[in-house]
């Protein structure tokens, strides 16, 4: 199937020119050399083709065949995705290292999904019926939480006229026969689809529903909707990573998709083995039940590192296609667009800022872009939630990815390296951050949780923005010099960021907050304010406040109450009704 | 001779170009990317090298020593048909090499176990073992909140004339495996350290070298230096030796491997030299766009294996221009790496040895690290409850130089205290003081009993009865 294309004339790194044939076609995947190297054409001039080649190539030398393979660089879309960890071009990595052993070695040829599984499949449609693409055949228990559904490929319609009866399947085995104008298809569980593009859909809708993190100051504060888009910048060590950690393991999406792209190899290896020991709240499943991991960790090709986020997107649409909510995790952003700077460089192409090229924000558009809460091709509702992580050198927030990336995300968590020092996490800074789902979920919040979520929020944020003119004073003059009203501001700042923003992801209790909790949290934390600002009028000092006992219980709630026993946050407020009016009486 | 491993090639003359220390060679025949290559100038001696792009008819070679008395006409290249190799042996231990990995302590060439390219492979995140198990440097502001783990790379960001090398000296000296709890009763406690030089001064590489003679440690330390007069080429080769060594005595023998590899910038000029001369697109302070890839295949040679008991640990050092932390080379390396130690100019005028800046420092494989059967359950509530205490102490301090300490409130004054005490008692150690982490442990808690209650926010009501106050 693999034909010679042409020769290598030159080899720069990962980046080769071949001669040979004009009959290829752009973003074609070859093999490139004698040791068959995956690689695929960026470039056709005349009847020389540039090509990225995906595997370590020293050695590789002019004069080496190239074979064409006919297709466009793809994903195999099936059951047994999930639970899976793979590299930038899905390959299993566990599978590799039975095969090869500890270091990733090169010309590997492996199949993404295994072969050999049987699946009980259970058909859902009949022969005879008329189906287009999206189609639902059947069904298969993928893991013992999720049904994976099988569809027919979007590209396909005709009258189905055979349908396996239940029963126990391998992957490539036919579970139906579609008729089409073209001929008879037999179709399998086993799909293929090209990474770069979008799978298809009817339309979009708009995203109303929030993406539980768990996590109090973004879903409270800065919260991103089911499809939406959000980006967290922050320079190293701002807590980016574990901020992604957080939401892989504690989001309400069905299916999680992380991928670690040019980073650490010891963080991915983190999540591979923590995540089958972690448990599901809502399932008691293993979180690696819902979890594809990609892996292509810093010192792995860098081309691979381009298609790594591609090939997580594309198997991300595939389980929104039958209907589920997936969370896509991109950790670091940046070091894909690193990847396109240094591919375009050895290009030799004109840079744009940095030396970016200047189709940077066209390719970060294009990824953004496929988030999104849809009606599928079969009438479901599916989303596709994208957080993509962003490292701007230095933590400067005006270098050209972060600055692209804000153009096409609604949902910006600044990470803030002063208070990540301080070891205040997460390190979300109240004052650069924002999220534009304010206003769209706004019902949402109030039907669950029966608070009116948006003037508890913005009261919040009034009181962060209050403190932070206010400390600019205090620099200047100290506390003292400040009125009882706006030193209780303070106070009550200093409970929001301790009790309430700052989270323990260490921490059994702390790591994840229902929203019913975080609502009350708040809601307590503000009752306080209130009841505070009414004994001040009545002459009681605002430094007498920070030693309340009540003050170290509003600080210590987010550990002392646990999510089932929300309740206790109501008799805290007894609790600050009480200890206020001892103090009113000792000023009176 | 050398450790790197010979073969015969092909030998053809046709050098077109010369510019610093790349040679543009016209029709070498077949010749591969990154490729081996010999240099024979005009007296027939050798140089070596290696391609950096090969096209039909010609290849771009970067000449490790220089071209310095190379001419167009005289110079013959001999491609070997092979990446760059090494020999490797357990008896490199106690030897001291050239940047090249030629011995130059007067010993014999070492016999090799085993031959093996210098880029490595990358490992593969499913084969590897996550870090657990912690190891006690004995110093204070390390051990208790910077707590450095077993296949960790913690980096130092220093700047110059900052004691970089005397803190990297007395971590190799102390290291201590404290938990490690798998390790096989067969196994020595004591690391094997490799120790690669870039472009550092003579008398920097006398210090480590007198250094661990007097110590003892020399028997288990393998020095490669390449020094600042040394040619910049050698350096980009320089470390991927020293890792190659070190992947072997880790993942094949079993040992425990730390690595220091110093001065980082060095290394990435040298890089950064080859790019510029090459003409290709520069990014940020004319660092080639790759920078970050390239540092991450010198740094992501650090981990546990599954498949063996032995670890590679890296401490490299870097001098950031200016003391920016913000430079290209310390903000790539901090990207890559799991933490960073920072040494602090104020600190160290000041006559305080370590100077660690804690509050940019930080170990992100600490959480894993410490805690009940490991160090103590209350340690990372402690640590944390440190860095808050001290994070304040800087607010404090800076209003305080606004209005004056008299001025400040009673908690405020308490926190002064404690500010400087911490730097005192507990930052402070002497260059050949050794502290368990009881120890540190103890000097924490009696620095935050300096605290009142109800600051301890971080600490549970069990510790602070338990500990608070008791020392």
């Amino acid at each position: 199937m693999a034909i010679e294309i042409g020769k290598i004339i030159w080899v720069n790194g990962p980046v080769v020119r071949v001669r040979g044939s004009r009959e290829v076609r752009m973003l074609e995947m070859v093999e490139v050399g004698e040791e068959h190297l995956i690689g695929e054409i960026i470039g056709l001039n005349e009847d020389v083709m540039t090509v990225q080649v995906y595997e370590e190539n020293s050695g590789m030398r002019p004069g080496e065949p190239v074979f064409g393979t006919g297709m466009s660089l793809s994903v195999e879309l099936g059951p047994g995705l999930l639970r899976s960890i793979f590299d930038g071009i899905q390959r299993p990595l566990p599978v590799m290292e039975r095969k090869e052993g500890t270091f990733i070695s090169r010309g590997v040829k492996l199949t993404s999904l295994y072969r050999g599984s049987l699946w009980e499949f259970t058909p859902v449609i009949k022969e005879g019926v008329e189906v287009s693409g999206g189609a639902i055949l059947g069904s298969v228990p993928e893991t013992n939480a999720l049904e994976h559904f099988i569809m027919v490929p979007p590209t396909l319609k005709g009258v189905i006229t055979w349908i396996a009866p239940n029963g126990q399947y391998k992957l490539e085995e036919p579970i139906a026969k579609l008729l089409t104008p073209s001929g008879e298809h037999d179709l399998s569980m086993l799909q293929h689809w090209p990474v770069r593009r979008p799978r298809p859909f009817l339309q979009r809708e708009t995203p109303n529903e929030l993406l539980i993190t768990g996590q109090r100051i973004l879903d409270t504060f800065f919260p991103l909707a089911k499809g939406g888009a959000a980006a967290i910048p922050g320079g190293f060590g701002a807590g980016k990573t574990i901020t992604q950690h957080q939401i892989a393991k504690w989001s309400n999406a069905d299916i999680v998709i992380y991928i670690g792209c040019g980073e650490r190899g010891n963080e991915m290896t983190e999540v591979l083995q923590e995540f089958p020991d972690l448990i599901d709240p809502r399932n008691n499943q293993p979180l690696m039940e819902r979890t594809v991991l990609i892996a292509n960790t810093s010192n792995m090709p860098v081309a691979a590192r381009e298609a790594s986020i591609y090939t997580g997107i594309t198997i991300a649409e595939y389980y929104r296609d039958m209907g589920y909510d997936v969370a896509l995790m991109a950790d670091s952003t940046s070091r894909w667009a690193e990847a396109l700077r240094e591919i375009s460089g050895r290009l030799e192409e004109m840079p744009a800022e940095e030396g970016y090229p200047a189709y940077l924000g066209a390719r970060l558009a294009e990824f953004y872009e496929r988030a999104g809460k849809v009606k599928t091709l079969n009438h479901r509702q599916g989303s596709v939630s994208v957080i993509g992580a962003v490292s701007p050198p230095g933590g400067d927030f005006s270098e050209p990815v972060t600055q692209h990336t804000r153009r096409y995300i609604r949902t910006f968590w600044a990470l803030d390296k002063a208070l990540a020092s301080a070891r205040h996490f997460p390190s979300v800074n109240w004052l650069n951050s924002y999220s534009e789902y304010v206003d769209t979920l706004n019902d949402w919040w109030t039907a669950k949780t029966g608070y009116d979520w948006q003037e508890l929020r913005s009261q919040g944020m009034e009181i962060m923005n209050e403190e932070s003119r206010l400390s600019q004073i205090v620099q200047l003059v100290g506390p003292s010099a400040l009125p009882d009203e706006q030193r209780l501001i303070l106070e009550t700042a200093r409970l929001i960021k301790e009790g309430f923003m700052q989270q323990n992801a260490m921490d059994d209790v702390d790591t994840f907050t229902t929203i019913e909790k975080q609502i009350k949290m708040l809601d307590v934390i503000l009752y306080f304010h209130r009841r505070a600002e009414k004994a001040i009028q009545l002459g009681v000092f605002a430094s007498a406040l920070h030693s309340l006992d009540v003050v170290t219980t509003i600080i210590r709630m987010k550990t002392q109450v646990i999510n089932r026993n929300v309740s206790q946050l109501d008799e805290i407020r007894a609790q600050i009704d009480r200890e206020l009016s001892e103090l009113e009486q000792q000023y009176v | 001779m050398s450790i790197l491993a010979k073969y015969k090639g092909q030998e053809v003359s046709g050098v077109s170009r010369i510019e610093g220390p790349i040679v543009v060679v016209e029709s070498p025949g077949v010749v591969g990317y990154d490729e081996v290559v010999d240099i024979y100038d005009e007296e027939g001696k050798i140089r070596q090298g290696r391609v950096l792009e090969a096209g039909e008819n010609f290849a771009i070679v970067e000449v490790f020593s220089g071209t310095t008395g190379l001419s167009i006409d005289n110079t013959r290249v001999r491609f070997q048909g092979r990446p760059l190799r090494i020999s490797v042996s357990s008896e490199m231990l106690g030897r001291i090499f050239n940047g090249l990995g030629d011995p130059i302590d007067g010993g014999p060439e070492p016999l090799a176990d085993k031959y093996a390219n210098i880029n490595g492979l990358p490992i593969n995140p499913a084969a590897r073992k996550y870090p657990r198990d912690y190891i006690q440097t004995g110093i204070s502001t390390i051990d208790g909140m910077n707590t450095l783990v077993m296949g960790q790379k913690l980096p130092i960001f220093s700047g110059n004339g900052l004691p970089h090398d005397q803190l990297a000296a007395q971590i190799v000296t102390q290291a201590d495996l404290g938990s490690a709890v798998d390790r096989p009763q067969s196994q020595t406690t004591e690391f094997a350290v490799i120790f690669a030089a870039m472009g550092i001064k003579h008398d920097q590489a006398a210090f480590f070298r007198d250094t661990f003679t007097k110590t003892g440690a020399l028997s288990r330390v393998a020095m490669f230096l390449n020094l600042a007069d040394d040619p910049p080429v050698e350096r980009i080769v320089t470390p991927r030796l020293a890792l190659t060594l070190a992947e072997y005595l880790a993942f094949d023998l079993g040992m425990h491997v730390l690595v220091i590899m110093t001065d980082m910038t060095s290394y990435c000029e040298a890089l950064r030299q080859i790019s510029n001369i090459r003409g290709e697109v520069p990014s940020r302070k004319g660092y080639p766009g790759y920078l970050y890839s390239d540092l991450a295949q010198v740094y992501e040679r650090t981990g546990r294996i599954k498949l063996s008991y032995g670890s590679i640990t890296q401490i490299p050092i870097l001098t950031m221009p200016n003391d920016d932390i913000t430079h290209p080379v310390p903000d790539l390396t901090g990207y890559i790496s799991e933490g960073q130690v920072v040494l602090d100019r104020s600190l160290f005028q000041k006559g305080i040895y370590p100077p660690i800046s804690v509050l940019p420092s930080l170990s992100r494989l600490m959480k894993d690290g410490i805690g009940a059967g490991k160090t103590r359950a209350d340690h990372s509530h402690l640590a944390a409850q440190l860095y808050a205490a001290f994070a304040h102490v800087q607010e404090i301090r800076a209003l305080a130089s606004v209005i004056g300490e008299e001025e400040m409130s009673s908690i405020d004054q308490q926190y002064l205290a404690f500010g400087n005490q911490f730097e005192l008692g507990f930052v402070r150690q002497d260059h050949d003081e050794n502290r368990s982490i009881e120890e540190t442990l103890r000097l924490a808690w009696k620095l935050l009993s300096m605290l009142p209650l109800e600051e301890l926010t971080r600490l549970t009501a069990d510790e602070i009865d338990q500990y608070f106050g008791k020392f």
